[in-house]
């Protein structure tokens, strides 16, 4: 630990295991995300992609296996052979530096676009409220809605509400940006315009986890795609390759019916 | 007529023959309802049925006034009471920890299961088994708090005491319907951005579980403000006891239940209309477009009914087709 490389990975899962109630998601997951990349996980529903997400930045406890963000474990920490678990404080403050973006975007209802944008920086970053506020703006004028800053969520198109929880991420300065499907939910015209701001964070040398079922998305901007089913890694490897020459019956039959 | 469109043409809208029958008869028990209320003459006197002379001059004299005040600040107490204790015991109804839930639901299971009346009698005697109370560490000897309930029990305590701890079970219920209507993803979101369990309380979930929160919560208030005259079984001189004080002593009964009813009227009245702004505050995002304030529905409505009158609806057909 001690001697750690510059070039230590920012996810790095070995053999994660999550059950709820007795119903295995996660069976023995090993992935690796290299800082600046882009990482795609496909797989049918029920796969485990959205649980393997949520394990990384800790809203779900993983149950054995070894998880490791930017060289730290997820959740633990090992001293003299021991796994101590980390305290609340401790681990809001790792997950305040890793971005998450939501199928059904979770903008804060009762606040505007910009309160959205700056609450998190004035109330776990302890970022001035001006700070905050130009930051904010910045951030608005990136994804291209700097006129809404004073409406509420309801009053935007889903398109326009993905982009300001994309933006709401962005503003808490993240390593890592997780997105668990962020187009799922939105009508088929609107997909583009998130799309295309992914794709600008992407070129920017963001490292994004994207669970999508966008291939198209998949094919152009990920450096790795990693194929999931029934709680394993099927299938990994450069996308063009992998999309085109399915190895595997279940990434084939998968792709027949998405694609 | 035969018009080719480009003619206007008046609108002359369906006549709703039923409808003014209906209201014919509302207007007619209203006129006999205002009669025997207002203007008839009590059997073999020349003074109103009701004693409004008596009502008007007992409306604002001290006692009554004296005994408003008091249900004013017994209601404001015992309301604070309930809404403080009650958010604290929704609270603990979500924690994890099973000794915590058990104890906030045991709570809300005692007092929403007996009387508030015998609850009320149960305070007004406490002092009879406990005259002192040690607030401290068992079978050590440290003490934070020390108090004298015969003492501290005095009429107006024990009504604060008995209203707002009853108040607090109905309350937490309230309180925990609310928690419970904001959806999961608002929690995540906060905890995805490193908000703590206690901000992510304070500043996601309470401020939206208020729009499901205040209009029961002003449901109570106004119940708690006529649940004050049960006080009258521990002597209190609220509203309903100042009445009660001067009818027995002038046996004008009816004339003093309507001050003393009329004056309930007006407090619900101004607190209603309390109620609807502190809704259209908390709804803020909730809707696309806020609701219309009384007044600007009211002038909608003056406007709609003026244009009407003025002039019948023209139209061109072929624009309207």
């Amino acid at each position: 630990m001690s001697t750690m490389t510059p070039a230590v990975a920012m996810v790095e899962a070995r053999g994660v295991h999550k059950s709820y109630a007795g119903v295995e998601v996660l069976r023995g997951v090993d992935l690796t995300v290299q800082r600046g990349e882009v990482t795609c996980l496909i797989g049918p529903s029920g796969s485990g992609k959205s649980t393997l997400l949520r394990c990384i930045n800790h809203l779900e406890k993983h149950d054995a296996g070894e998880l490791r963000v930017d060289g730290h474990l997820v959740g633990y920490e090992l001293r003299d052979g021991k796994l101590y678990e980390r305290n609340n404080k401790q681990i809001c403050a790792e997950r305040s530096r890793i971005g998450m973006v939501f199928q059904r975007f979770n903008l804060f209802q009762h606040l505007t676009v910009l309160e959205n944008i700056t609450i998190g920086q004035v109330k776990v970053r302890n970022v001035s409220a001006a700070a905050a506020t130009q930051r904010a703006r910045e951030l608005l004028a990136r994804v291209g809605l700097d006129a809404k800053e004073e409406n509420y969520p309801s009053q935007l198109s889903g398109g326009q509400q993905q982009r300001v929880a994309i933006a709401r991420a962005l503003a808490m300065e993240p390593k890592l940006m997780l997105f668990d499907e962020p187009t799922s939910a939105l009508d088929p015209e609107l997909v583009g315009e998130v799309l295309d701001v992914m794709k600008d964070l992407a070129r920017s040398g963001m490292t994004m986890v994207v669970v999508t079922h966008e291939m198209g998305f998949a094919r152009e901007v990920a450096d790795t795609l990693y194929f999931l089913d029934q709680g394993v890694i099927e299938e990994s490897g450069d996308p063009r390759e992998v999309l085109a020459n399915p190895q595997s019956a279940r990434l084939r039959s998968f792709l027949s019916k998405v694609l | 007529m035969v018009t080719n469109g480009d003619d206007e043409v008046e609108v002359v809208p369906v006549r709703h023959v039923g409808r003014w029958i209906g209201a014919l008869v509302v207007a007619l028990v209203l006129a006999m309802l205002v009669h025997t209320v207002v203007f008839s003459k009590a059997s073999g006197g020349t003074s109103s049925r009701f004693g409004w002379a008596i009502v008007f001059h007992y409306f604002t004299t001290r006692e009554v006034l004296d005994g408003l005040a008091l249900t004013l600040e017994l209601t404001a107490l015992a309301m604070t009471i309930g809404i403080v204790l009650g958010m604290i015991i929704a609270i603990m109804r979500l924690s994890h920890n099973r000794l915590v839930s058990g104890t906030a639901w045991s709570y809300v299971w005692f007092f929403r299961g007996t009387p508030v009346y015998v609850q009320l009698l149960f305070w007004f005697n406490i002092a009879a088994l406990y005259k002192t109370v040690t607030i401290g560490v068992p079978f050590m000897n440290v003490t934070f708090l020390h108090l004298d309930l015969v003492a501290f029990f005095t009429p107006f305590h024990t009504a604060m005491v008995g209203l707002g701890l009853n108040e607090a079970a109905y309350m937490s219920e309230i309180g925990r319907s609310g928690l419970i209507s904001v959806d999961e993803g608002q929690i995540e979101a906060a905890t995805s951005l490193g908000m703590t369990r206690s901000q992510t309380l304070r500043l996601v979930i309470l401020p939206q579980a208020m729009r499901v929160i205040i209009p029961p919560t002003g449901n109570e208030v106004i119940s708690m403000l006529k649940t004050t005259s049960l006080a009258i079984a521990v002597s209190v001189t609220e509203l309903l006891t100042a009445v009660t004080n001067i009818y027995s002593a002038n046996y004008e009964i009816m004339p003093l239940l309507l001050v003393a009813s009329l004056w309930y009227l007006i407090v619900t009245t101004i607190l209603s209309i309390g109620q609807y702004y502190v809704e259209r505050h908390y709804a803020k995002g909730a809707l696309r477009t806020p609701p219309p304030t009384p007044l600007q529905r009211l002038r909608q409505d003056v406007r709609g009914v003026a244009s009407k009158m003025r002039s019948p609806r023209r139209v061109r057909p072929k624009a309207a087709a």
